[in-house]
Parts: C-alpha cells; sequence; structure tokens
C-alpha cells in the first residue's frame, strides 16, 4: 500500500466525527502497525489470505501483544503488584480498586482487557463484612465502572459453578444496569451448581441476554479447572491466553475442491489447515520472538502471565455452506440441520479438522501439548452469505431438538469455544423453568456452550457480544444518519458494521473494520 | 407395550405456556364443550377428522422419549383430555413406567367436565390437572360454552381432596365473566378449596377463536391486573395468584 494511502487512511481517522478521542488512538495505533510488512509466509498462504480462504481477524501486521490474554487475578490480589505499587486488598473497597487497576493495565487484541476474571469468586471473600444491601451498592459501582472505564463488549466476566453471594449479587446488578459491559458467561456444573442458581441466570437471560452458559465438566476436562471464558466465548487457560486466532473459511476452501464430498477431508481440507497453521505459527514467532512480548510485560515479571500457559486458537467458519456446496458436487443435495446425511457429513469434517490441528505442532503452544486448540468462530459483523462458526444458517433453523441434536456432535471437538445460539419464544419470560430444562438438555446432549436468545429481547447479539435495541433504533434518526455518513465517509462500505452506524461509547474493539491492510 | 389407539389433534413437543417447565404436549381430538371463545374449534368434534390421527400409544411414548432430555413434564390437552381418559390414563403408566420418561410430570389441562370416576382412576396416573373454570355463575356459564357447570365445580373441589389440583385457570372475557361481583364470589369459592389452588388468570384472545366470539373484546393486561387484584382483594392468596399476558391458551403451535 502507498504512502498516499497511508496518508488518506490516517487523515479519515484523525477527522472521523463518530470515533471518540480513545477510539481514535486505537485505529491511529492499528494504522501505525499496519506500515509495517506483515510476518513472511509462503506464496500459497499469502493467495489463501489474499482471497478470505484464511483470515486473520484484522489482528495487525505486527502482533506485539497476545490476542486474548487472561492473568491469573487470584495470585495478584494474594501478593499485590510491584509495578501498581498495590499491597494486597484488605477489603471489597480494595478489592475492586485493586482489580480496576490491574484491568486498565492489561493488554490485549481490543485494546482492553478481555477478562475481568472470575469476578465472585474473587470478591466473595470480601463480602462477608457487608450486608446484601451494601454488597448491591458496591457491586453495582463495580459493574458501572467496568463499563464506563472499558467499553468493550467483548470484556469478560465469569461466574460460577458454585453459588455465592457476590454470584447472585451480580447478576442482580446485571439485570439492574442494563449494560452490555461485561460480557458474562455462568460456568454451570451439575454437581455444584444450584438449581436455584440456574434460575436466577435464566431470569437474567430473559431481561438482558445475558449470561452465556459453558459447560463446567467438559472444560475442566479439556483444559483443566484453571480455564475462563473470555471475548465471544473463547475458553483459555488463566495464567495464559490465545497468542492469536486464525479462522479458515469452509466455505471458499469448499470451493477450491474438485470431486466428491467422501475426498473433502482427505484432499483438500489438509492443504488449507496447513496453510492456515502457517500464518498462525508466523504470527506466534513474531509476537514472541520479534516483539518479545513475554521478556518485558509486568504481568508476566510478576508471575499473572506465564509464556507455558499459552495456546493458539485456530478458528473454523462457514460449515453450512460447506457442506451444502459439497453435497451439491455429489448431486445429492441436503442441508446440515436438517438433513441426516448432511448433519453426518458435517461432523465428518469438524472430525477432520480436529484431527489435523492436533497432529500440527505449534510453536509456544505448551498450554495444551504444543497444538492449538480448534474454535467454532462466531463471526464478524462483515461476513456476508456466510454461516458463523459451525452454527445451522440463520433463519433456518430447524425444530429446537433437531437443532441442538445436529450441532451437539460438535462440540467435543471445540475446547476453546462454540456458539450456537438457541432462540427461545419469548412465552419462556413467564416460565424460566423451561429454559433451565433446556440448557441442562443441551448440556447433557454433549454442548459445551449453550448461548440463548430471546425473542423480542432489549438486547441484540451481533456475533457473540451486545448492543442494545434502543441504540439501533436511532440509526433511522438525524443523528444516527450523521454517523452514518461518517462512516460510510472513512471506511468501505463492505467493512461498515451494524454499530458503526450509531453512535456509541462502547465498541467492540477485537476487530478493525477499516480498510489498509 | 401398548398399541391402544388415541385421536389426536396435535402434539407439540416444546412449549413454555402449558405447566411448569419445558414441556411436551398432546392435544387430543374431541371436547364436551363448544365454547364460543375456543382458539381451537377444530379439536371440538368427538370423531375423526381431516386433521386428526388415530396413534397407538407405543409411538407417543417414542416420541415423548425423544425429547424427554429436555423436558420437565408431558401435558395432555385437547379438545378435552378426559373424553379419551382411559387411553390417557394408560399412556401415563406408559410413561411411568419407561426409564427414558419416568422422572417426567404427567399432567393434564382440562375443562373439568368429567364424572368423579375418571378423577379417581386417573389420580392413580398423573401429578395433577390444570382446570380452566369459564365462570362460576352458571348463566354465565351457559353463554360462554353452551353447557352448565356443576360438574365442573365438583371435578374442582375432587381434585383438591385428591391432592391433584395443579391449578385452576380463569380466562377473562371483559365484560362477561369479570364483573366485580363474579370475582369476588370466584375467589370467595377458590379461597375455601382445601388445599387452595394456585390461580392463573389469562386473558381472552381473538386469535384462533371462530367469528361469534369476536363479539367479545380481547383482555388487555389492564384488565388481567384489575381482576387478580379483586380477586386477591376477596380472599386469593397473592403468592399462588399469576396473570398470565403473553401466553396462549392451550393452543397448537401453528
Amino acid at each position: 500500500v502507498g504512502l498516499e494511502a497511508q496518508r488518506h487512511l490516517v487523515r479519515s481517522i484523525v477527522d472521523d466525527p463518530s470515533l471518540t478521542y480513545r477510539q481514535r488512538v486505537h485505529a491511529l495505533a492499528g494504522a501505525a502497525e499496519n506500515l509495517l510488512d506483515p510476518p513472511v509466509v509462503s506464496d500459497a498462504c499469502a493467495a489463501a489470505l489474499d482471497k478470505h480462504v484464511i483470515c486473520d481477524l484484522f489482528e495487525g501486521n505486527a502482533p506485539y501483544r497476545p490476542r486474548y490474554t487472561l492473568p491469573d487475578y487470584d495470585r495478584a490480589m494474594a501478593q499485590g503488584s510491584r509495578f501498581l505499587e498495590l499491597s494486597a486488598p484488605a477489603d471489597f473497597d480494595d478489592a475492586t480498586a485493586f482489580l480496576l487497576s490491574v484491568y486498565g493495565n492489561v493488554p490485549s487484541i481490543t485494546g482492553y482487557p478481555v477478562w475481568f476474571g472470575e469476578v465472585d469468586r474473587l470478591l466473595e471473600p470480601f463480602a462477608a463484612d457487608l450486608d446484601d444491601t451494601e454488597l448491591f451498592a458496591r457491586l453495582r459501582r463495580f459493574w458501572v465502572l467496568l463499563d464506563r472505564l472499558f467499553p468493550d463488549g467483548f470484556a469478560h466476566a465469569n461466574l460460577g459453578p458454585a453459588d455465592g453471594r457476590v454470584t447472585r449479587a451480580a447478576l442482580a446488578v446485571h439485570r439492574d444496569v442494563h449494560q452490555v459491559v461485561p460480557n458474562l458467561t455462568l460456568k454451570v456444573d451439575p454437581a455444584v451448581t444450584p438449581d436455584d442458581l440456574l434460575l436466577d441466570a435464566m431470569r437474567t437471560v430473559v431481561e438482558v441476554a445475558q449470561p452465556h452458559l459453558v459447560n463446567h465438566p467438559m472444560m475442566v476436562a479439556d483444559l483443566g479447572e484453571r480455564y475462563g471464558v473470555v471475548s465471544c466465548y473463547n475458553s483459555l487457560p488463566v495464567g495464559g491466553g490465545s497468542h492469536t486466532l486464525v479462522r479458515l473459511n469452509l466455505k471458499e476452501v469448499a470451493h477450491q475442491h474438485a470431486g466428491a464430498s467422501a475426498t473433502f477431508t482427505t484432499h483438500t481440507l489438509p492443504r488449507y489447515i496447513e496453510l492456515t497453521a502457517e500464518l498462525m505459527e508466523a504470527r506466534i514467532r513474531h509476537l514472541v520472538e520479534q516483539a518479545r512480548f513475554f521478556d518485558h510485560s509486568w504481568l508476566v515479571q510478576e508471575g499473572l502471565l506465564s509464556l507455558d500457559r499459552f495456546t493458539a486458537m485456530f478458528g473454523l467458519i462457514g460449515l453450512a455452506e460447506c457442506v451444502e456446496h459439497l453435497l451439491t458436487l455429489d448431486g445429492t443435495g441436503g442441508r446440515y440441520g436438517h438433513d441426516d446425511h448432511a448433519d453426518a457429513l458435517a461432523h465428518q469434517i469438524v472430525a477432520a479438522a480436529a484431527e489435523l490441528v492436533a497432529a500440527r505442532p505449534m510453536p509456544y503452544c505448551e498450554a495444551t501439548g504444543g497444538r492449538a486448540l480448534l474454535h467454532s468462530q462466531a463471526g464478524l459483523d462483515s461476513d456476508l452469505d456466510i454461516t458463523a462458526g459451525t452454527r445451522v444458517a440463520a433463519g433456518a433453523e430447524p425444530q429446537l431438538y433437531r437443532h441442538l441434536q445436529a450441532v451437539a456432535p460438535n462440540h467435543a471437538h471445540f475446547p476453546s469455544g462454540v456458539s450456537d445460539i438457541v432462540r427461545l419464544d419469548e412465552t419462556v419470560a413467564d416460565n424460566l423453568r423451561a429454559a433451565v430444562d433446556i440448557a441442562t438438555g443441551a448440556m447433557r446432549l454433549g454442548m459445551r456452550d449453550v448461548t440463548f436468545e430471546v425473542a423480542n429481547g432489549e438486547f441484540v447479539r451481533i456475533t457473540g457480544y451486545l448492543v442494545r435495541r434502543s441504540d439501533l433504533e436511532h440509526v433511522g434518526e438525524p443523528e444516527g444518519v450523521r454517523h452514518s455518513s461518517t462512516v460510510l465517509g472513512a471506511g468501505s462500505l463492505a467493512n461498515m458494521h451494524l454499530d458503526d452506524r450509531i453512535p456509541q461509547r462502547v465498541r467492540t474493539h477485537e476487530l478493525d473494520p477499516r480498510p489498509g491492510r | 407395550m401398548s398399541s391402544t389407539r388415541g385421536l389426536v389433534a396435535d402434539a407439540v413437543p416444546s412449549s413454555y405456556v402449558d405447566g411448569p417447565g419445558n414441556r411436551y404436549v398432546l392435544f387430543l381430538q374431541g371436547c364436551t364443550f363448544n365454547c364460543v371463545a375456543c382458539h381451537n374449534p377444530q379439536t371440538i368434534p368427538r370423531h375423526s377428522t381431516a386433521t386428526s390421527h388415530w396413534r397407538p400409544i407405543d409411538d407417543v411414548v417414542a416420541d415423548i422419549a425423544e425429547a424427554a432430555p429436555f423436558l420437565s413434564g408431558v401435558t395432555v390437552s385437547g379438545g378435552e383430555a378426559t373424553v379419551q381418559w382411559q387411553f390417557v390414563h394408560e399412556l401415563f403408566r406408559w410413561l411411568a413406567e419407561d426409564p427414558a420418561t419416568a422422572h417426567l410430570t404427567r399432567l393434564i389441562d382440562t375443562n373439568g367436565d368429567a364424572e368423579p370416576v375418571v378423577w379417581d382412576t386417573l389420580a392413580g396416573s398423573m401429578h395433577g390437572a390444570m382446570v380452566d373454570l369459564k365462570a362460576l355463575d352458571p348463566e354465565v356459564h351457559q353463554v360462554l360454552t353452551h353447557r352448565d357447570n356443576a360438574r365442573v365445580l365438583a371435578s374442582i373441589r375432587q381434585l383438591a381432596e385428591l391432592g391433584r389440583l395443579h391449578e385452576v385457570r380463569l380466562l377473562v372475557v371483559p365484560g362477561i365473566n369479570d364483573t366485580p361481583e363474579q370475582l369476588a364470589a370466584t375467589a370467595r369459592w377458590l379461597a375455601e378449596l382445601d388445599p387452595a389452588p394456585p390461580v392463573v388468570v389469562q386473558g381472552f384472545r381473538h386469535h384462533g377463536a371462530r367469528p361469534a366470539a369476536r363479539r367479545w373484546s380481547e383482555a388487555t393486561p389492564e384488565d388481567l391486573d384489575a381482576a387478580a387484584a379483586r380477586l386477591i382483594e376477596h380472599g386469593l392468596d397473592p403468592r399462588q395468584t399469576v396473570v398470565r399476558a403473553g401466553g396462549r391458551v392451550g393452543v397448537p403451535a401453528e
């Protein structure tokens, strides 16, 4: 890209009235980073990137911080921090102030922390001296600060699986403040999580479309007790995280395939799995060996992050279209989620991808045996004509049980997360038990992640994060139009996000939609 | 297994409005009432119709077993569930014995128009009945259902004694069965039952009803709240009195 184009990009960011000061700084940093050449890869890999068969999710040309970090907040709170000049907290206010100070110094792809930790468990010991009213008021203040200081829909807090006063207070606060930050996950363990807590979680889902549920026993079996759920439902090791997330577009891979569907997993898929892995490796080496993040971060020096707790995420999208295309090549036709033979092919493709990724060594991924973790990627707002991750095509979901039975077998293969949206009729608001029934049934079926969406809710799920419907409604108003036009002037139409069209303090910074790469 | 057959109008594998939790709902064909406000009048005729099917119990149990991991229970509705009460009793006994479905609660949704022997029998296989009380006043009941309500009131009393009265549902038709006097009398009558049942206040809707019912207006959320307040004022337990504004009333999914 020529100098003139770069200057134009920088100018468009500087002049963009829809960006806050901090959003502008973030975009300018991205533009500067992208003046550098990306990590060197083979011609075949570069070509696949060019044709969007592979996508690095706009992480930037010169990775200088891991994409997702999950600091060991337990350790930080126990030992205090030399870097932050803080001693170990002694009471509830100390503890929340301590955590906010740490969050403000945690890097990730978004420029904000993507993980606030297991906030109920972290704060529970400090809540003993507070009565319920005091606890609610203090936790509410903390929650408001999370949203105002870290206005990013990917910033994620975890609750459960055990019940506690802070767990309940957090759900009550979440229902009260109606914020999209923090993004929220409840870890669910049938042996530990009481039924009544699940009902409380469902009450919260019906009101504010959160929390997301994760199958705790399944996660512990794959990643051990020390895991966290961050960003768009990505499960990763605590004290570490993921260097990068690169995704493979299965729809495009299918279009590179010639012949019967039977040879797809043995001929075409392995080639593109390797090209994706090549890009991941190049990016990881840049982060670790060139930018040397692990040599200078205070989080590493104080033992809150360590390289041996890191892994990398290998994402998949477009399974629905991939299967449909391959079956068209076969001449049989069929749709994933609707036809048994299509489901079988979908499961076979996912299993083959899992096997290939598990066989491919990946540097600096000691946390997961020197291999990347497979991930069903929830999509980008800019994705067109392609279904996120391994979901059944949106709008064409079959009957609920058929839907869950079609997607559930994939979940075993995605230790770092897979989100299938489960839509519930709004009548569930009067019958929360029904939502609990479906959640527990889904987990019994082997589902790792359960994301509910209730018809006509206040919040709208874009990929894995939320925006408020009331904010979207401003799109048609004069104020919204002004912002829409400025976005059109600043970025390309193809990359325009739904949430770019609304004036907003809270943005989702995981990806930079701007051109210039 | 059993090859006994029931005349089934429809089946819904997932419903949030036919009892507690996510439920499989079996709508049986045939009803003893001919309610003007009925939301699914095609289920009224007590004979095989274009939309109904004879289904063996085996087949119904297998269908329920498939959905069972996601369910709190099964509700048999109608039409009127008790028109085919022997079928219902046998179905429930099979469900209780099958390991895949034994954990499910077994409820029926009924107009209450059945003989005492029906309840005595079903008490051995069902967890409870959700009974519609269209009106306490026999004349108003005639207007709404074209039938007398003596048997309905007797059924409600008997079910309470048997410990099988899951809830009583009051369908509010504005101006017809929600006058202050009627609501007060209904509340007093229900409160005297032992034990007093949970009461659900629901609103009449035009959707699905026959043209003749359109002369009545739909119940608004305010109508329902006012009715509930009146019922509580006259003796119903506020913790056991619920307004269900958005729910369907036993209507098979379309």
